[in-house]
Protein backbone atom coordinates (compact mmCIF):
# COMPACT_ATOMS: atom_id res chain seq x y z
CA UNK A 1 0.00 0.00 0.00
CA UNK A 2 1.40 3.39 -0.86
CA UNK A 3 1.77 6.24 1.58
CA UNK A 4 -0.66 8.31 -0.50
CA UNK A 5 -4.28 8.55 0.58
CA UNK A 6 -5.58 6.56 -2.37
CA UNK A 7 -8.11 3.75 -2.51
CA UNK A 8 -6.70 0.31 -1.74
CA UNK A 9 -9.79 -1.58 -2.91
CA UNK A 10 -8.28 -2.20 -6.33
CA UNK A 11 -8.15 -5.97 -6.08
CA UNK A 12 -6.66 -8.84 -4.18
CA UNK A 13 -2.87 -8.63 -3.95
CA UNK A 14 -0.32 -11.26 -4.85
CA UNK A 15 1.77 -11.73 -1.73
CA UNK A 16 5.37 -12.89 -1.48
CA UNK A 17 6.76 -14.44 1.68
CA UNK A 18 10.52 -15.00 1.86
CA UNK A 19 12.09 -17.14 4.56
CA UNK A 20 14.74 -14.39 4.88
CA UNK A 21 16.89 -16.85 6.80
CA UNK A 22 20.36 -16.14 8.12
CA UNK A 23 22.25 -18.20 5.52
CA UNK A 24 23.43 -17.17 2.07
CA UNK A 25 20.34 -18.65 0.45
CA UNK A 26 18.12 -16.95 3.05
CA UNK A 27 19.60 -13.62 2.01
CA UNK A 28 18.82 -14.46 -1.61
CA UNK A 29 15.15 -15.09 -0.80
CA UNK A 30 14.89 -11.65 0.80
CA UNK A 31 16.56 -9.88 -2.10
CA UNK A 32 14.49 -11.79 -4.65
CA UNK A 33 11.23 -10.91 -2.85
CA UNK A 34 12.24 -7.26 -2.83
CA UNK A 35 13.08 -7.34 -6.53
CA UNK A 36 9.84 -9.13 -7.42
CA UNK A 37 7.99 -6.38 -5.55
CA UNK A 38 9.96 -3.62 -7.26
CA UNK A 39 9.21 -5.15 -10.66
CA UNK A 40 5.49 -5.30 -9.85
CA UNK A 41 5.00 -9.09 -9.82
CA UNK A 42 3.57 -9.01 -6.31
CA UNK A 43 4.14 -7.51 -2.88
CA UNK A 44 6.59 -8.73 -0.30
CA UNK A 45 4.81 -9.28 2.98
CA UNK A 46 5.78 -10.16 6.55
CA UNK A 47 6.28 -13.85 7.25
CA UNK A 48 6.86 -12.96 10.90
CA UNK A 49 3.34 -11.52 10.97
CA UNK A 50 2.00 -14.91 9.93
CA UNK A 51 4.07 -16.62 12.63
CA UNK A 52 2.81 -14.11 15.19
CA UNK A 53 -0.78 -14.39 13.91
CA UNK A 54 -1.05 -10.61 13.56
CA UNK A 55 -4.69 -10.14 12.68
CA UNK A 56 -4.22 -7.55 9.93
CA UNK A 57 -1.57 -9.60 8.20
CA UNK A 58 -3.60 -12.80 8.54
CA UNK A 59 -6.74 -11.14 7.12
CA UNK A 60 -4.86 -9.60 4.21
CA UNK A 61 -3.21 -12.94 3.40
CA UNK A 62 -6.60 -14.67 3.47
CA UNK A 63 -7.77 -12.19 0.82
CA UNK A 64 -4.71 -12.65 -1.44
CA UNK A 65 -5.17 -13.57 -5.08
CA UNK A 66 -1.99 -15.60 -4.95
CA UNK A 67 0.66 -16.45 -2.37
CA UNK A 68 4.29 -17.24 -3.14
CA UNK A 69 6.55 -18.75 -0.49
CA UNK A 70 10.29 -18.62 -1.14
CA UNK A 71 12.45 -20.94 0.93
CA UNK A 72 16.22 -20.83 0.90
CA UNK A 73 16.77 -24.41 2.01
CA UNK A 74 14.91 -27.71 2.45
CA UNK A 75 13.94 -26.83 6.03
CA UNK A 76 11.13 -24.93 4.28
CA UNK A 77 10.43 -22.50 7.12
CA UNK A 78 8.30 -20.18 4.97
CA UNK A 79 6.17 -23.06 3.71
CA UNK A 80 5.79 -24.52 7.20
CA UNK A 81 4.89 -21.16 8.71
CA UNK A 82 2.11 -20.69 6.16
CA UNK A 83 0.87 -24.26 6.62
CA UNK A 84 0.80 -23.94 10.42
CA UNK A 85 -1.29 -20.80 10.02
CA UNK A 86 -3.79 -22.65 7.87
CA UNK A 87 -2.76 -21.47 4.40
CA UNK A 88 -2.81 -24.46 2.09
CA UNK A 89 -2.98 -22.88 -1.33
CA UNK A 90 0.25 -21.22 -2.39
CA UNK A 91 3.06 -21.35 -4.89
CA UNK A 92 6.44 -22.44 -3.61
CA UNK A 93 10.08 -22.04 -4.56
CA UNK A 94 12.84 -23.92 -2.82
CA UNK A 95 16.24 -22.64 -3.88
CA UNK A 96 17.98 -26.05 -3.90
CA UNK A 97 15.53 -27.04 -6.67
CA UNK A 98 17.09 -24.26 -8.73
CA UNK A 99 20.58 -25.58 -8.05
CA UNK A 100 21.26 -22.97 -5.36
CA UNK A 101 22.72 -24.88 -2.43
CA UNK A 102 23.01 -23.60 1.12
CA UNK A 103 26.51 -22.55 2.07
CA UNK A 104 27.70 -22.57 -1.54
CA UNK A 105 25.64 -19.78 -3.06
CA UNK A 106 26.63 -16.17 -2.45
CA UNK A 107 23.82 -13.60 -2.66
CA UNK A 108 25.07 -12.04 -5.86
CA UNK A 109 22.79 -10.53 -8.53
CA UNK A 110 23.04 -13.57 -10.87
CA UNK A 111 21.72 -15.90 -8.17
CA UNK A 112 18.99 -13.47 -7.11
CA UNK A 113 17.96 -13.15 -10.78
CA UNK A 114 17.39 -16.92 -11.05
CA UNK A 115 14.92 -16.78 -8.16
CA UNK A 116 13.24 -13.66 -9.51
CA UNK A 117 12.71 -15.34 -12.89
CA UNK A 118 11.14 -18.39 -11.25
CA UNK A 119 9.03 -16.23 -8.95
CA UNK A 120 7.75 -14.10 -11.81
CA UNK A 121 6.61 -17.28 -13.60
CA UNK A 122 4.78 -18.56 -10.53
CA UNK A 123 3.10 -15.23 -9.86
CA UNK A 124 1.88 -14.79 -13.43
CA UNK A 125 -1.87 -15.27 -13.84
CA UNK B 1 -19.39 -2.10 24.38
CA UNK B 2 -17.76 -3.27 21.19
CA UNK B 3 -15.50 -1.02 19.17
CA UNK B 4 -15.86 -1.44 15.44
CA UNK B 5 -13.49 0.23 13.01
CA UNK B 6 -13.88 0.31 9.25
CA UNK B 7 -10.59 0.75 7.44
CA UNK B 8 -10.87 2.37 4.04
CA UNK B 9 -10.23 5.61 2.27
CA UNK B 10 -13.87 6.43 1.64
CA UNK B 11 -14.68 4.69 -1.63
CA UNK B 12 -18.12 3.09 -2.26
CA UNK B 13 -16.96 -0.33 -1.01
CA UNK B 14 -15.86 1.16 2.29
CA UNK B 15 -19.14 3.03 2.61
CA UNK B 16 -21.11 -0.15 1.94
CA UNK B 17 -19.15 -2.02 4.61
CA UNK B 18 -19.84 0.81 7.08
CA UNK B 19 -23.55 0.72 6.28
CA UNK B 20 -23.62 -3.06 6.67
CA UNK B 21 -21.84 -2.80 10.03
CA UNK B 22 -24.39 -0.22 11.21
CA UNK B 23 -27.23 -2.53 10.16
CA UNK B 24 -25.61 -5.52 11.87
CA UNK B 25 -25.27 -3.59 15.14
CA UNK B 26 -28.88 -2.43 14.93
CA UNK B 27 -30.26 -5.88 14.15
CA UNK B 28 -28.27 -7.52 16.95
CA UNK B 29 -29.31 -4.79 19.38
CA UNK B 30 -25.84 -4.52 20.83
CA UNK B 31 -23.94 -1.49 22.03
CA UNK B 32 -21.09 -0.61 19.72
CA UNK B 33 -19.20 2.35 18.40
CA UNK B 34 -18.39 2.49 14.71
CA UNK B 35 -15.39 4.51 13.64
CA UNK B 36 -14.14 5.09 10.12
CA UNK B 37 -10.37 5.07 9.69
CA UNK B 38 -9.59 6.79 6.40
CA UNK B 39 -5.96 7.86 6.63
CA UNK B 40 -3.59 5.42 4.92
CA UNK B 41 -0.97 5.90 7.63
CA UNK B 42 -3.50 4.85 10.27
CA UNK B 43 -4.74 1.91 8.16
CA UNK B 44 -1.18 0.66 7.70
CA UNK B 45 -0.71 0.45 11.46
CA UNK B 46 -3.07 -2.52 11.41
CA UNK B 47 -0.83 -4.38 8.93
CA UNK B 48 -3.61 -4.34 6.37
CA UNK B 49 -2.74 -4.09 2.70
CA UNK B 50 -6.20 -4.20 1.16
CA UNK B 51 -9.37 -2.42 2.07
CA UNK B 52 -12.11 -2.28 3.10
CA UNK B 53 -11.26 -3.99 6.36
CA UNK B 54 -13.31 -4.69 9.45
CA UNK B 55 -11.75 -4.40 12.90
CA UNK B 56 -13.56 -5.48 16.05
CA UNK B 57 -12.03 -4.60 19.42
CA UNK B 58 -8.62 -4.12 17.82
CA UNK B 59 -8.58 -7.39 15.89
CA UNK B 60 -8.75 -7.32 12.08
CA UNK B 61 -11.50 -9.74 11.14
CA UNK B 62 -11.51 -9.25 7.39
CA UNK B 63 -9.59 -7.36 4.71
CA UNK B 64 -10.34 -6.72 1.06
CA UNK B 65 -13.97 -7.80 1.28
CA UNK B 66 -17.33 -6.10 1.52
CA UNK B 67 -18.86 -8.32 4.18
CA UNK B 68 -22.60 -8.81 4.25
CA UNK B 69 -24.68 -7.91 7.29
CA UNK B 70 -24.88 -11.59 8.20
CA UNK B 71 -21.09 -12.02 7.89
CA UNK B 72 -20.52 -9.07 10.19
CA UNK B 73 -23.00 -10.37 12.75
CA UNK B 74 -20.89 -13.53 13.14
CA UNK B 75 -17.92 -11.39 14.21
CA UNK B 76 -20.02 -9.41 16.70
CA UNK B 77 -21.67 -12.28 18.57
Amino acid sequence: MSEKNECACGGAPKLIFACSGSSDVGAITYQAAQKLTKEGHGKMYCLAGIGGRVSGIMATTESAAKILAIDGCPLACARNTLEEAGFKKYEHIQLADLGLKKGETPPVPENVAKVVAEGAKKLAC
Amino acid sequence: MKKIQILGTGCPKCKTLTANAETAVKELGIEATIEKVEKIQEIMKFGVMTTPALVVDGQVKSAGKVLTVEDIKKFLK
